[in-house]
């Protein structure tokens, strides 16, 4: 049953600073948005993930519960957690390099006008936000 | 949960050794299905509580049980449910790893030959080697597949692994991992260093100086306690309601870790949520629970409200 290798592999960063249920969560819905995770693949079951990353099993049944909440993967009985249809991200590998492309030539801007990392960061994070938000 | 579905429980345990207690007034009700974190310094009473627990060592005050068996008074039955892996890792160094096995097998009636055989397999270890000349690593990934091929429901495990490289440490954790995930084992674990367990307890129980600081769940533990920072020269009063669990001071800065019961929102103190090692540490540099008002350990529910 598991003799396929697992499709992600999973890490925890002590730096970070984020609960390890956290960052399996995170690196899953990366995963889905990358396109590493495509719908219908199965998740490394809880067997495989403690041998990946020395983690407690219910941390992984946790972060996968929380994932099921949030309509990222489903548990199908006997069968292991599966990303679901609704959960894959609709842009496309070229659609996603040409707007990595055009943030690039955006990010090459923001540095010759003076921004460091941190500033580039929190102007992205601004920018993501719902515009009534920042209306100030 | 019931009384009957606690895996480990004692009450006012205790050991004394001569005049001085190895450990005392130990009461601790571990839910089954955990890995407990017992965390403390050399000499903290750690190994006594495993060995009580194990029916090796008899309490001079108190009870221990196991899943509701006394190990003195009921040893074949809390025998035939504890794996017990003694930090001095009991192997005949004349034996061959394949003998070892036969060994267990004779011995244990719940024996998985299967599962001693893909543990191995996934360590490397060659069944034709002999025990002698294995690496210390290698004598401990044995010894622990030893008491994990016995299929027990509960595993005492003291110090499994002081003294292993990083490699070897990761192969032992991963095979007790896939264990407890096949069989939904309890575990105590103990080790002088909470950095070796942080992310696989769900559990913590901390000893230090022969008595028990905090054992609660994990979730629990994280969310009762705080890290209070201010400076120095106007260190402002206490919010209420807290009790001091450590206090360290610099030149310029007052750190107060405290245990609360309800959340902070003083504003004359910066208020952090301190990780498990600053909080483990907390409790052993200060030795002993003086200023703890709040010094029972909690019963058995999680709160989920820790992040």
């Amino acid at each position: 049953m598991e003799s396929r290798r697992p499709l992600i592999n999973f890490r925890l960063d002590p730096r970070t600073g984020l609960a390890p249920y956290r960052q399996l969560v995170d690196q899953v819905r990366q995963a889905v948005s990358l396109g590493l995770l495509r719908p219908g693949d199965r998740l490394p079951s809880v067997r495989e993930v403690v041998t990946q990353v020395t983690i407690n099993p219910n941390t992984v049944h946790r972060a996968y519960r929380d994932l099921e909440h949030e309509g990222v993967v489903e548990g199908r009985a006997g069968l292991g957690t599966f990303v679901t249809a609704s959960a894959s991200s609709r842009v496309t590998a070229k659609d996603r390099n040409v707007l990595l492309e055009e943030l690039r030539g955006w990010v090459g801007r923001a540095r010759q006008a003076g921004l460091d990392d941190e500033g580039i960061a929190a102007l992205v994070a601004v920018a993501v936000l719902p515009e009534d938000i920042v209306s100030r | 949960m019931s009384e009957a579905g606690a895996a480990l429980e004692t009450v006012g345990l205790g050991k004394r050794y001569g005049r001085k207690w190895g450990l005392r007034d130990c009461s601790v009700r571990l839910p089954r299905g955990r890995i407990a974190a017992l965390v403390g310094p050399n000499g903290a009473g750690k190994s006594t509580l495993l060995r009580m627990a194990a029916g090796i060592t008899r309490p001079s005050a108190g009870e221990v049980r196991v899943f509701g068996h006394s190990p003195q008074r009921q040893t074949v039955d809390v025998l035939r449910e504890i794996g017990y892996l003694d930090q001095e890792r009991p192997l005949y160094r004349a034996f061959r790893v394949g003998e070892m096995l036969r060994f267990g097998e004779r011995l244990n009636p719940n024996w998985c030959e299967a599962a001693a055989r893909d543990y191995l397999d996934a360590l490397e270890i060659p069944t034709g080697s002999k025990v002698g000349n294995l690496s210390i690593g290698q004598q401990a990934q044995v010894a622990l597949t030893m008491c994990l091929a016995k299929r027990p429901a509960l595993l005492l495990l003291d110090e499994p692994v002081a003294a292993l490289d990083p490699v070897a440490r990761e192969g032992l954790m991963h095979i007790l991992l896939r264990s407890v995930v096949d069989n939904n084992t309890t575990v105590v674990i103990s080790s002088h260093a909470i950095s070796d367990l942080a992310t696989i307890c769900d559990y913590v129980i901390i000893l230090s100086a022969s008595r028990v600081h905090v054992a609660d769940d994990l979730d629990y533990v994280l969310a009762s306690h705080r890290l209070l920072m201010a400076s120095s020269e106007e260190t402002p009063e206490l919010p209420p309601g807290v009790a001091v669990v450590s206090t360290t001071h610099s030149e310029r800065q007052t750190n107060v870790l405290v245990r609360v019961e309800q959340p902070l929102t003083d504003p004359s103190w910066q208020v952090v949520e301190p990780t498990l090692e600053e909080i483990v540490i907390a409790y052993l540099r200060e030795k002993g629970p003086r200023n703890l008002a709040l010094g029972q350990p909690r019963g058995g529910d999680s709160s989920d409200d820790a992040r």
